[in-house]
């Protein structure tokens, strides 16, 4: 059985930032593996550890410094991991989720998965689409937002619960292959050892270029075009306590005696 | 422009984001000089369709398929709805739901997709506004297609008013039984638990700030001292700090507590789905840019770890 993670470096934006153009300017902005996709390498990772015979494929579009990014997915027991990028992927304007379903469908061609497991959202572009678009692609069923996995493999079906709105969970049967999107919580990431972190070094992480994939620039035009980034006008009218903490706090004291907290 | 809105319902209720997707899609239908339609799919869909007969509607179509949401029967009903209708925009929540079909739909129909969306707006062509990196930027897409499909971020449009005179009608899908290949077995209701958070009239209400575990202490001796209820944002039952049943949010529980009290929490749209309601919103952040301070009604732009000894200090 094989099964690919989608994972991807996110962008974390300091308190204080400046933007550049259509971006944030890079000096306050910080990279990490996207808390969701960490949830979706354990999900594979706990699979490949409870059967036999799995192999788990972190795939990634990034440029090469996402790398170090890829290789935490290797250093928490992924076997080896793909990485999509060249220089019409860095000159492309937005990598909206048809555009990435694209690319991840066509390594997904080649590597032929049982369950593709991706995170809900990433954190920095929160578009939430990427995998149930991936799925689409691919030909394969699927379910957004999992909190409870349950794999059958004999039977060729996963037995999930799909987090909804409320505290309510759908629990739903989900014919294999799949891609299911994991939410946080299903289960808890894994630190990655020292020796994780050494073997990951060693392990394969291959390289393709659009021409690797048989895709042209022109598979990843996109529609979409973003237009304006800017920090929005606060909707806001809070009363804000300015001083030393224990100024703020006291004046907190007040308003919430005033509110009859604590008296 | 033909608008297609797609309504949402789950065990019998029809779901408010149904009627904001009314006012989003009138007001481009208007600035197109175009029609609303919408659909309902599932359940008892001659009672949804007469609430969803709202000023301004042209045209409802009921599906009657399933009680339930599946996205397989979704997936295929929009699709051929879109194309019956000769629709140009698709307008679906931004639900777990509506995430579960909508990127299948605009995939099948060769439809650009824009998720959550929070303004929307058509001069020649789509422009759609959205949030980025936690919402602390916005960012607009333009939209270079005839034709797309939005979801639409809940509670950012009013909820459409009014009573229609819409014409209903009973669209026949033709729904491919063999390309459903997922099965709703049921529903689970999460939480229980020791604490109400819903019943409290003050919480306590800790984020990621905390850092640690251990510092946890520091939260309940707040609580204590202010006679309060200790709720979270979800990384820290994520985390297996605190229980389920503490978890304030879109997929914990909606509180409205006289005054609630956000340390160390940044105010994601799901925690604030889950907060705003609350009489008095008081937030302690370190960032000043932080979304929870644009709903909060008092702030303190300052480390936690030095706020909250000073607070309960007050009340010794
Ligand atoms: C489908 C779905 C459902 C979700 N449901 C929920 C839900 O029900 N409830 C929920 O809460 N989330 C939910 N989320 C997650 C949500 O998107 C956010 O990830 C989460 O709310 C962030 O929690 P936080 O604010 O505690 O953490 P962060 O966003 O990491 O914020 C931590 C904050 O602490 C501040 N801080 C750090 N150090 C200090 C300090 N020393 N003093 C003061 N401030 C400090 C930081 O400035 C920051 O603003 C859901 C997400 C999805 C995709
Ligand atoms: N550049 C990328 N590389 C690999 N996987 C990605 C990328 N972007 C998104 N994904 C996957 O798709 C999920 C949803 O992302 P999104 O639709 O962008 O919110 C993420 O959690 C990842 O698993």
């Amino acid at each position: 059985m094989k099964i690919l993670v989608t994972v991807k470096e996110v962008a974390d934006v300091d308190d204080e930032f400046e933007i550049d153009g259509l971006g944030i300017d890079d000096r306050y902005v910080t990279y990490d593996l996207n808390e969701w996709d960490d949830y979706a390498v354990e999900a594979a990772v706990q699979i490949q550890e409870a059967g036999e015979d799995v192999e788990v494929v972190a795939v990634t579009i990034g440029d090469t410094d996402t790398e170090d990014t890829i290789r935490q997915a290797l250093a928490k027991g992924a076997d080896r991991a793909v990485r999509v990028w060249d220089d019409a992927l860095a000159a492309a304007g937005l990598l909206d989720p048809e555009t990435k379903a694209r690319l991840i469908a066509a390594v997904a061609a080649e590597e032929d998965p049982d369950l593709v497991l991706t995170g809900v959202q990433s954190a920095d572009d929160g578009f939430g689409a990427t995998g149930v678009t991936l799925a689409e692609h691919l030909g394969f069923e699927w379910a957004a937002v999992v909190n409870d996995l349950d794999l059958d493999r004999e039977a060729g079906v996963a037995h999930v619960h799909r987090e909804l709105e409320g505290g309510v969970e759908e629990l739903t049967d989900v014919e294999l292959p799949a891609v299911l999107t994991i939410q946080t919580g299903i289960n808890e990431p894994r630190y990655a050892s020292l020796r994780g972190i050494r073997q990951a070094q060693s392990k394969e992480l291959a390289e393709y270029t659009l021409a690797d994939l048989g895709l042209t620039a022109a598979d990843i035009e996109s529609p979409l075009e973003q237009t304006d980034l800017y920090e929005p006008e606060s909707e806001g009218d809070a009363t804000v306590f300015e001083g030393s903490a224990e100024e703020t706090a006291s004046e907190l004291a007040g308003l919430l005696r005033e509110k009859g907290v604590g008296s | 422009m033909t608008v297609l809105t797609v309504a949402e319902h789950r065990r019998g209720e029809l779901r408010d984001v149904s009627l904001e997707l009314l006012t989003a899609g009138r007001e481009l239908a208007d600035a197109t000089g175009g029609e609303l339609h919408t659909a309902v799919v599932g359940g008892d869909v001659e009672a949804f369709a007469e609430r969803l007969d709202r000023e301004g509607v042209d045209a409802i179509h009921t599906v009657d398929e399933g009680e339930e949401f599946n996205h397989d029967v979704y997936t295929q009903v929009v699709h051929q709805l879109a194309d019956a209708v000769d629709a140009d925009l698709l307008v679906v929540p931004n639900s777990v739901n509506g995430l579960d079909y909508a990127p299948a739909v605009a995939s099948r129909l060769d439809w650009p997709l824009v998720t959550d969306v929070v303004d929307l707006s058509y001069d020649d062509e789509l422009t759609a506004t959205r949030e980025l990196y936690g919402s602390k930027v916005e960012t607009t897409i333009d939209v270079h297609a005839d034709r797309a499909a939005v979801t639409v971020r809940p509670a950012e449009w009013p909820a459409a008013e009014g009573t229609g005179d819409a014409t209903v009608d009973a669209f026949d899908a033709d729904v491919d039984e063999s390309a459903v290949r997922s099965t709703v077995t049921g529903f689970e209701e999460v939480g229980g638990g020791e604490v109400d958070i819903t019943d409290a009239d003050v919480l306590v209400s800790v984020g990621r700030g905390i850092e640690e575990e251990e510092n946890l202490n520091l939260i309940f001796d707040l609580a204590e001292a202010l006679d309060a209820t200790v709720s979270a944002s979800r990384p820290l039952i994520d985390n297996g700090w605190l229980a389920k049943d503490r978890q304030v949010g879109q997929s914990g529980k909606v509180v409205t507590p006289d005054v609630y009290i956000a340390i160390g929490i940044s105010g994601a749209v799901q925690h604030v789905a889950g907060m705003k309601g609350s009489d008095t919103i008081v937030a302690i952040n370190t960032d000043p840019n932080a979304p929870i301070f644009d709903i909060a009604d008092y702030g303190i732009q300052d480390d936690l770890f030095e706020v909250v000894p000073a607070l309960i200090e007050e009340f010794q």
